[in-house]
């Protein structure tokens, strides 16, 4: 078995690190596999929207809700976030100077909070027109799936800024590289679900 | 701030006449008795253990040794207790339900309606994920990762979280016997019934936090057996060469995985209806009760499976071993499992074939039904050409597994009628189905979980289980099931509804009464399991199996000595063959010492499970309950749990070579100085665990 063998899906340590490499293949499965089980819950709850979506009990419909200019925003920052988490993988792949990872990270949290925060606008806003979940089954739905989006995320910042304080506490110890890892899967996972949101909630709401 | 709000700020929903014991002063019925009894037992219980662990001096014993353990024999073990204990007040409650119909024919019967609904929704709750989901995990977890020669699970501490969350949910289930009424929606909680518009009580909540808290807990479990079984196989455990039951166990793990999911976004999502009025399933302002019936269903009919493949997995062992064969047909009936596995995802729509689709779905769906047999059906082929020709020895476990084939192809037959659409829509709702699903379940999960704890009890303890109180036992648990069962048919088949409190058909009558004499029997067979544990406890001495392999068995687990040490194996062997310890035993090399031992690396003990089992258990009692500061300490309190933990790097600890070498040749030592003995003695006390084909 050599190090430069791929020991799961995604980024792999391999030769940049062979002791966490070894580690890594049994704990970075073990979170996809949970990643799997997260995405049944999202298609059960995308599969619940779409169930809903003529459920609005003459209230309001997607098109009067949703704001093309504010999803496409959020969209453009949780993309860029993505982006940035890339380069802190590669940062910590490498063991480029630390503060890099730190750096990387740091801003793929802001761009976090900023997306939590852009939606939670969002929410206030609709909330401000009466748009809901207790007005219909469809903003009911749309409840569901949205929000829970943006636990996930807000999770995800928790972790992030966990993970920060470890890098500093521990260094790059293989705990933290794992763990690292595992964050930015989640990361890249949210992000694949928010494109779901983006292209079947919004984007088809408002064609 | 009145008092009467600050009242609320405090303890929320609960008030004088949340207690059972209050109930029943002021309305000292039959029916608020029975309740007020059932909430002393609970309460008396739970001091007297809490006193005789404090007498004992054990608590500090019991938080090292066993709380706190991540090793997955511990837990397994753990698990199997809960069961027991869910189980024994599962059987009351069916028993007492028997009781009710058949007194309660064209009179008041002993309970009151709204009593009866509650006792069959946390009948089947408790049943389904108090009793055999910990069963199958607790049998799993001990078991598994033997045969595959692992040390322990891929994921030791989530191992004990989820312990620790099937625990809180059955602590509330235990509490909702004392303080407030649990659900009377049935083990499925269909809204819209159990909405907020017609239900307003904690009931549903607590049948809502319960099932939630443990379907997290399974899913984390599938996961962990999941990787595990993918990951830590000891070199040469080629998939193919792993024993059956691991198979099953990994099939399960897939489908805990994926179908527990949806369970926990159906509960979620009526939770979002009862407590931030939501509309999903609301039967106004466009709520869809429907989508409830598919999401709950797309999680129930694979955890029909969930249950029933374990057993399928126990069964091959045991026929297997006591019939001196190898396992007939291995990769058939790996592969049936997989197809069954798979199947489960396309039949869920025959739970509600009656509820409005067109016929076209209908037929799908009752195809695909019947297409489960097949794979079912090569099973039960491949088990009896097991036995052809074997020499098959009637010992408890085997008992069980033939009962199983004979018990479970009629259930097989009666679920053939089910899946035809027009015939359901006859029978649907009565107590047909009810027959049908219990003569589905006993044999394919309850006997099978009882046929492997009696087969792997020497395994974990080291001495076996009294052979006459376990046929004692069997008898009654297969005597009671036909005589409780068989009649529901009839029943069934004559039109009676199911969950009837009373009923008007004075020709229902006899049956009803042996249904209610089965139901006694069940209870004695409970009762002589029990009974037969006591006993075998206390002659422990004369069936000690030290050497480790009483029934002469084929894999591996069956190589190490009973009780197995901490870290399972001394040295990780390598695997060479499907059968690898009856091969070894067959070329005279199952004792061997290994050539030299390292140190070995264990994970070292966590709060973790423990301390998210209180504050779980504490956030659901406060949600059922309203009293929102409670809950949310309670989840702050998650999440300080789980950040403290992450900070934890002091997590293993190395167990020398020296004191791997000593065990292991005491070990070896105990072996080379027991007696080998032919099967005809592997029940009497001359059974050390050593068998004549080993030397």
């Amino acid at each position: 078995m050599s190090a430069d063998e791929l020991k799961h899906a995604g980024l792999n340590l391999q030769e940049a690190d062979p002791l966490t490499h070894e580690k890594a293949g049994e704990a970075i499965f073990g979170f996809w596999v949970f990643l799997m089980s997260d995405a049944v819950v999202f298609a059960l709850l995308f599969a619940t929207y779409g169930v809903m979506l003529r459920g609005t009990a003459g209230g309001p419909v997607p098109h009067e809700v949703y704001e093309i200019k504010s999803a496409f925003i959020e969209t453009l920052i949780l993309l860029s976030s993505s982006f940035t988490f890339g380069l802190a993988s590669l940062a910590m792949k490498y063991e480029h100077k630390r503060h890099q990872l730190e750096l990387w990270l740091g801003v793929t949290l802001l761009l976090g909070f900023a997306f939590i925060g852009w939606e939670i606008h969002d929410f206030v806003s609709m909330a401000a027109k009466g748009e809901v979940p207790s007005r219909s089954g469809y903003l009911s739905g749309f409840y569901a799936l949205v929000p829970m989006h943006m636990l996930h995320v807000t999770i995800g910042c928790v972790w992030g800024m966990v993970m920060l304080v470890q890098i500093r506490k521990f260094g790059l110890d293989p705990m933290v590289k794992i763990n690292v890892m595992r964050l930015s899967l989640f990361w890249h996972f949210l992000d694949i679900i928010w494109i779901g949101i983006f292209s079947v909630v919004y984007l088809q709401g408002l064609a | 701030m009145t008092v009467q709000s600050a009242w609320f700020w405090a303890i929320g929903r609960i008030d004088l006449h949340s207690f059972a014991f209050v109930r029943a002063w002021e309305d000292p019925s039959l029916d608020k008795m029975i309740a007020a009894g059932a909430a002393s037992l609970v309460v008396l219980g739970a001091i007297a253990v809490f006193a005789i662990i404090t007498k004992l001096r054990k608590w500090r014993y019991l938080w090292q040794d066993w709380f706190t353990s991540v090793d997955h024999k511990k837990i397994g073990i753990m698990y199997v207790i809960l069961s027991g204990i869910m189980l024994t007040r599962a059987v009351i409650e069916a028993v007492l339900m028997r009781m009710q119909q058949a007194v309660a024919v064209n009179q008041p019967g002993i309970v009151a309606p709204e009593h009866f609904g509650e006792l069959f929704s946390t009948h089947g709750s408790i049943m389904i994920f108090f009793m055999a989901m910990p069963f199958l995990t607790g049998i799993i977890n001990y078991v598994m990762p033997l045969q595959i020669v692992a040390r322990d699970v891929a994921f030791p501490t989530l191992n004990s979280i989820s312990l620790g969350l099937t625990v809180s949910g059955a602590v509330l289930l235990m509490i909702s016997l004392v303080v407030g009424k649990f659900s009377t929606g049935g083990w499925s909680g269909y809204p819209p019934y159990t909405e907020m518009a017609f239900n307003s009580g904690v009931g549903p909540d607590y049948w809502i936090w319960a099932v939630t808290l443990s379907s997290i807990g399974s899913t984390m479990t599938g996961l962990n057996f999941a990787v595990t079984i993918y990951k830590s196989r000891a070199p040469g455990m080629h998939l193919f060469r792993m024993p059956l039951f691991c198979w099953t166990a990994l099939c399960t793990s897939i489908l805990m995985i994926f179908a527990m999911p949806p369970l926990t976004v159906a509960t979620l999502m009526l939770a979002l209806d009862r407590y931030l009025d939501f509309h999903l399933f609301t039967t106004d302002l466009g709520g869809n009760m429907m989508n409830y019936a598919n999401l709950f269903w797309l999680f129930g009919h694979p955890e029909v499976y969930i249950l029933i493949l374990p057993a399928f997995g126990v069964y091959s062992e045991v026929i297997s071993t006591f019939s001196a064969k190898r396992l007939y047909a291995y990769r058939t009936l790996v592969y049936a499992t997989m197809v069954i596995a798979v199947l489960s995802f396309t039949v869920w729509l025959h739970h509600f074939f009656t509820m409005g689709q067109n016929a076209n779905i209908n037929g799908f769906f009752g195809i695909a039904t019947m297409c489960v047999g097949i794979p079912t059906g090569v099973k039960v082929y491949d088990w009896i050409l097991t036995m052809y020709r074997g020499r098959v020895r009637f010992t408890v476990p085997m008992l069980y597994a033939i009962a199983f084939l004979v018990t479970f192809v009629i259930g097989g037959m009666t679920g053939i009628i089910l899946a035809t659409p027009p015939l359901d829509y006859v029978v649907h709702n009565t107590l047909f189905l009810v027959a049908h699903f219990h003569n589905m379940l006993i044999p394919g999960l309850l006997y099978g979980m009882l046929a492997g704890y009696q087969f792997w009890f020497p395994k974990a303890f080291g001495f076996r289980l009294d052979e006459t109180w376990g046929r004692i036992s069997f008898a009654c648990w297969v005597v009671g099931f036909y005589l409780a069962f068989m009649p529901l048919y009839v029943l069934g088949a004559m039109g009676m509804p199911r969950r009837m409190a009373g009923v008007f058909q004075g020709e229902y009558l006899p049956w009803l009464i042996i249904a209610c004499i089965g139901a006694f029997i069940l209870l004695a067979a409970l009762g002589a399991l029990f009974v037969q544990l006591v006993i075998s406890i206390r002659r422990r001495e004369k069936t000690r199996v030290p050497a480790g392999d009483p029934w002469d068995g084929r894999s591996l687990e069956w190589a190490i000595s009973s009780p197995p040490p901490e870290y399972n194996f001394a040295v990780i062997p390598c695997v060479e063959d499907r059968d690898p310890f009856a091969l070894r035993k067959e070329q005279g090399r199952a004792y061997q010492p290994p050539h030299a031992y390292e140190d070995i690396e264990m994970p070292k003990n966590s709060v973790l499970g423990p301390v998210l089992c209180i504050v779980g258990a504490a956030a659901g009692f406060a949600l059922v309950w309203h009293i929102w500061w409670l809950a949310i300490l309670s989840f702050l309190g998650i999440l300080a749990a789980v950040i403290v933990s992450s900070f934890s790097r002091d997590t293993h600890r190395v167990i020398p070579a020296s004191e791997v070498a000593r065990t292991h040749e005491h070990w070896l030592r105990t072996v080379a100085e027991a007696r080998a003995i032919p099967r005809e003695l592997e029940t009497r006390s001359a059974n050390e665990g050593l068998a004549e084909s080993a030397v």
